[in-house]
This record gives C-alpha cells, structure tokens and sequence, in this order.
C-alpha cells in the first residue's frame, strides 16, 4: 500500500466519524447547549441574590395554647390557602437577601405528609410548654431554617432586621460558585462526550455488525480507531471552547492560570476517558450492558467527584480515594488553573495519571477487543 | 495444487455443545456460483464467514485461491468481497460517502465507486443517507460495497432474506449481469429454493453442519426426475392420517397447518387412479387434487423432513 492511499484510508475515516455524529441533532443540543443551560442556570441560581420564601408546618391544637398567642402576633392576610391558617415572618438582610417564613396552621398528619412532599422540612409544635422544633438534622436546609426560627421566631415582629455589620461579601474573581462550576462542566463534558460518544459509538457499531464488515476488508484497525478518539477529542475541544466563551462573556470567567496547563490537563483528561471508554466498550455487543456500563462508571464521579459541590463535604477519610478519581482530577487540575492561577507544575501528577491510566487502559481495551 | 479458488476439506467448528459444521467438503472454481441451501441453524453462516476468514475452523482446511487466512490475511483481504447477514451501515452517511469510505480501505479510484453505484442501481440514492434507504436499497448498498475491490471471490450471506420479490429479482439480476460480465465466483447462502435454482451452478443441501445432497440442479433431481408429486385437499377438511396405514400402498406426507397431504408417485398413468380408488374406498372425497415434477423444495423435504424456511 503506498502512502498517498493510506492518507486517503485515514481521511475518508475522520470524515466518516466527524459526519457521523454531527450530523446527528441531538449531539449539538446535549454536547453544546446542554452544558451552556446548565451553567446558565446554576450560575444564576447561585450568584444571584435574591428573596427566598421558606415554608414550616405549625400544628394546631383544639385548644388554643401559647404558641397560637404568638402566631397572633404574625397574622397575616397574604396567599392563605383555603385549609390553613397562614402566618408571615420576614427577616431582612441587604447582604444576604430577605427571607420570608410562611406559617401554615395544620394537624399533624397534614404536616406529616407536607414534610414528605418536601412543602415544608421544620414542623413546629408545643413541647413541654415550650416551642418545639422538629426536622431531619441531616437536612441542611431545615437546619438553617431551625437556627433563623429559633433566634427569631418568638420576638413577635412581623419583620426583623438581621445585623450585617460583619458580613462582607466576596466578589474576588474565582471566588463565586460559577467560578467553581464552569471548570467542573468542563471536566464533565469531557468524561460525558467520551464515555457515551466513544463507548456507546463502539458497542453500536459492533451490534450492528459493522465493525465485523470493515475489518472484512483491508481497513487498518489503527486508523479506525485513531480517526475516532481523534474526532471525539476535536469535538470535546470545540464543546469546552464554546462554553469558556460563553462563561467569560455572561459571567466574567477568565482564565487566571497558564492556558498552555489547561490544555495539557484537556488532553489528558481525554486520553483517560478514551482509554476508560475503550476499556469498557472492547467486548460487549449489547447496547443495554454498554449503557449499565457506562452508567455504572459515570454516575458515582459525578456525585463524587466535585463537579456541582464540593467533595470536601464527605467524610474525611473518603477524600483521599475521592481525590483520585480520573473526573477529580480532571475538575481539580481545571479548576487550579482556571481560579487559583496553577501552572504546568500544579498539574503535572494528574497529567501523568491520567495519561498513563489512559493508555493502561487503552492497551488492556485493545488485548480484549472483540471486533466480531 | 488443484485450480480450485475454494477449497474447502473435511471442516469442522462447534459453538460449545453445537456441531454447527460437522465434516464439510466441497470446491469452486472460477466463475461458478454456489449455493449452500439450508434451513436456520444448517450451518451455512458459519461456513461462509470461516471462509471469509471472520471464524477459524476446529479442524480441517480452507484454500482461499491456494492461500490460508493464518498467512495471508492483507492478501486475502483484497481478492473477496462479502455481505454479511444484516450489517447496518452508518445511518447519517450518503451511499456515495459509505461506498467511499469503503473504496478507501482497498485505495480504489473514485471512479471505482462510480460504476458500483451504476452496478447496483442506486445512482438516484447516492445522496441519501443509509437510514432512509428500503431494504432492498440497503442490500443493494451492501451488494456494492462486496463488489467494489472487483472480487474474485463473492461470499454473500442471505442477501435476499427479508426483502420483497421484486426486490429480490433486481438483486438476482446484478448477480446474474456479474455472472455474465465477469469471472467473479460465488458462494451464497439462502434458504429460497428459488434463488439457488435460478442463480447457482451448484448446489449443496445442508442441515446440521452436514452435506445432505450436492451437485448441479440438473443432476440432483436425475435421480429423482422420474418422480411426481400429487398434492391434494379433501372435502370438510378431513384429516386422513389414520387412513394411510402403515401397510398402506402410498406414502403420505400430511400438512397439518395446511390441510394439505402429497404423495409421491413414479408412474402417473398407472399409480393416480390407483390412488384414487384407494381413497374412494376409504371414503375420502377430493377437494382439490394437482401432480408436478419433483423440485428442490420436494427433494429437500424428503432428505430432511422439513421445510426450507423453517
């Protein structure tokens, strides 16, 4: 074979592969707008601040007690459902942004259901003569409403004004939730495309016996399988370019480290999801196993790995293991150059890590490939 | 070394517990078109694809052109073009971009895909994408991919199954066109007695991994030529299967689904009213009653019990 004819082989694969899957609609919404939304729409929610309205549950007693005489004191007129005696307390910050607490009188198997549905998450009742409060402690949400409820509740004012003397907000560059999230979509966008573009493009190709028909022919299996990771990395990089471009021009993201760093981290966090992706796909020719396959990879890193919240929230002793999670790393590496200004050296083991894990398991994928 | 473009000598390959072909043997040369005919589960596929080199045999040898796939894959490669049992190509590509895509596995001119596309007859589809062609489109695409390398050898695997009859016709007639314009040989599986009759100059009957009969059209139905087959169907859709004892003078063949019995006879003059005294006296009344010549169909019930399609 001379080499003008192998150009051709290559070529006509990339074309292949790259037609392949622009040509399918869905690829633009979920590899483009899709992670442009959601960051549009946790960024908002996040960096916003805005009034929130919190509801708790007040149990209602036959007999009218004490906290019925403090609840007298919030009556309010505004947005009572028909069932339920309703009350207001609003307490104001110009920091934070106001708060207010609607009261809705009910029995207790009323507010039972309420909590289960998620209307409320604090129930307050009478104990022992004194105001009780109930909720789920592992509910962060309930606590805070608990630790505002408790301070004021009682005060009987309709509206209280919080101290903000000591609070003083943070608006540093790379200090806001969007500057945490962006780099994390990007890492997730990565392992996502990979996972789902390389993998499930694999195991459908061998279902439909395609693969079997092309290397019934002279095809080099390299060029196959290069022109594919290639197009899958080139259409990751125009995925993460859009949505710098999109993060920098609405929410003023910027990249404060070496781009040159962000790159490398870029491409190494592709040729690990590649290698993981090969991995996965390089025996099985049901599209049902290749999605409980990927699913079974993909779901516990984006819960565990740092993409929307921190992975600090965990028990100490998981972060070590969670640390090294190929989407941490990725995330982590991404989120070091992007907001704390890291460099080539910051990033330089998970480089290498994901590199050469890529590539393990890339070769592993290439010993077991079925391509009948 | 004989002038055989296959051979193929004493084959064997189970799948576990399977014998899926058990001892196979036979040849082609140049130019000649051969049908492995058999029923779902015969063994057809198997032995195409360990002669297209996607399977090895357990035991035995395959020739390809004097050559094994062990030794000379890269140049095997080149002188077979194949079509496997419900491949899918990639939906989103035009037949012209798939037709491309293979012509560059085998570095073939552009022009190369040109005339396949005229070959196969899909010069108005070349711009449509694989996912919106007919199912006899499809097959036609896959029919012109396995020509595109001009093969000296052809494997074609059920390449009419599930296709209309007049789609199936314009298959059968690229393929007789390629018999005539051409010194392509081919091997094709079918389960459409039909197909093999009108396309192949060999035939080989088989079920369970074994050669049940071979030879030409003519010759496998000479030694049967003289035979006819009475078929008929009785009044109030009678079923006479007790009436054709054990020591009854005719052999019945009784389709249940049908309603429907055959008989073989050698002589019709003598034999047919022979039989129908033997039914008159059985009260049994006739419905419907036509003879014919023997076919393949009759020859590959009588060797195997079923039906082809089965």
């Amino acid at each position: 074979m001379n080499s003008s004819s192998k150009y051709n082989q290559l070529w006509q694969l990339l074309s292949a592969h790259f037609k392949e899957i622009i040509r399918e609609p869905g690829v633009i919404f979920w590899g483009v707008i899709f992670p442009i939304l959601m960051s549009l729409g946790l960024g908002i929610a996040f960096t916003q601040k805005q009034d929130t309205l919190r509801k708790v549950a007040i149990i209602a007693h036959e007999t009218p007690n004490f906290l019925d005489s403090i609840l007298s004191g919030y009556a309010s007129s505004a947005g009572t459902p028909a069932e339920s005696t309703v009350y207001k307390l609003t307490i104001e910050n110009e920091k934070m942004g106001n708060t207010t607490f609607r009261f809705y009188s009910m029995n207790w198997d009323e507010a039972l259901i309420a909590l289960k549905r998620g209307v409320v998450n604090v129930i307050i009742d009478e104990a022992d003569g004194k105001i009780g409060y109930r909720f789920d402690p592992l509910n962060p949400d309930a606590q805070l409403n608990y630790l505002k409820l408790s301070q004021y509740f009682n005060a009987g004012q309709k509206v209280v004004k919080e101290n903000t003397g000591n609070i003083s907000p943070l608006t540093v560059r790379g200090t806001r939730y969007i500057d945490f999230l962006i780099p994390g979509l990007l890492a997730m966008g990565i392992m996502m495309s990979s996972m789902w573009g390389l993998s499930y493009g694999i195991i459908e190709k061998r279902s439909k016996k395609l693969l079997r028909r092309m290397v019934a022919t002279p095809m080099s299996k390299w060029y196959f399988l290069v022109s594919f990771m290639t197009i899958r990395m080139l259409l990751n990089f125009v995925e993460a370019v859009l949505l710098v471009i999109f993060a920098w021009l609405v929410f003023d993201i910027t990249i404060q480290g070496s781009i040159p760093a962000l790159f490398a981290i870029f491409i190494a966090g592709n040729i690990g999801f590649a290698g993981l992706a090969f991995f996965i796909s390089s025996r099985t020719s049901k599209t049902e196993i290749g999605n409980g396959l990927i699913n079974v990879i993909v779901m516990p890193m984006m819960l565990l790995s740092g993409i929307f919240f921190s992975y600090h929230n965990f028990p100490d002793g998981l972060i070590p293991f969670l640390q090294k999670l190929p989407l941490t790393l990725v995330a982590d590496g991404m989120r070091s150059i992007f907001i704390e200004g890291a460099g080539f050296e910051q990033i330089t083991l998970p480089f290498f890590i994901l590199t050469f894990g890529g590539m393990v398991f890339f070769a592993i994928g290439i010993k077991l490939f079925r391509w009948y | 070394m004989s002038n055989s473009l296959v051979q193929v000598t004493d084959v064997y390959k189970s799948f576990k517990a399977v014998k899926a072909v058990n001892g196979l043997s036979f040849q082609l040369e140049k130019g000649k078109f051969l049908a492995l005919l058999g029923p779902n589960g015969a063994g057809k596929t198997t032995m195409v694809e360990m002669i297209e080199g996607i399977q090895q045999p357990d035991k035995g040898e395959i020739l390809i052109d004097g050559k094994k796939w062990k030794h000379h894959k890269e140049e095997l490669h080149r002188i077979i073009g194949i079509s496997l049992q419900e491949t899918r190509f990639i939906d989103k590509l035009t037949v012209l971009e798939t037709l491309a895509l293979f012509a560059s596995f085998y570095s073939l001119k552009k022009n190369r895909v040109e005339e396949v596309i005229e070959i196969v007859g899909l010069e108005e589809k070349r711009k449509a994408y694989v996912v919106n062609l007919s199912g006899g489109q499809r097959q036609k695409l896959a029919l012109g991919i396995a020509l595109l390398n001009q093969p000296k050898i052809l494997l074609l695997d059920e390449p009419t199954t599930g296709l209309d009859p007049a789609a199936r016709r314009e298959v059968w007639e690229i393929l007789e066109k390629l018999k005539r314009d051409s010194g392509t040989a081919l091997v094709l599986t079918t389960h459409y007695m039909e197909e093999a009759e009108k396309l192949c100059d060999y035939i080989i009957i088989m079920d369970h991994g074994v050669i049940l009969k071979e030879g030409t059209i003519d010759l496998l139905l000479k030694e049967e030529k003289s035979k006819n087959i009475v078929e008929f169907t009785l009044l109030n859709g009678e079923d006479p299967d007790g009436m054709f004892s054990k020591n009854s003078p005719f052999q019945l063949h009784w389709n249940n689904e049908m309603h429907k019995g055959s008989i073989e006879l050698q002589e019709l003059d003598t034999e047919l009213p022979e039989f129908l005294k033997y039914l008159n006296t059985h009260n049994l009344q006739l419905e419907n009653l036509e003879s014919r010549r023997l076919s393949l169909d009759d020859l590959f019930i009588a060797l195997t019990g079923r039906h082809l399609n089965e």
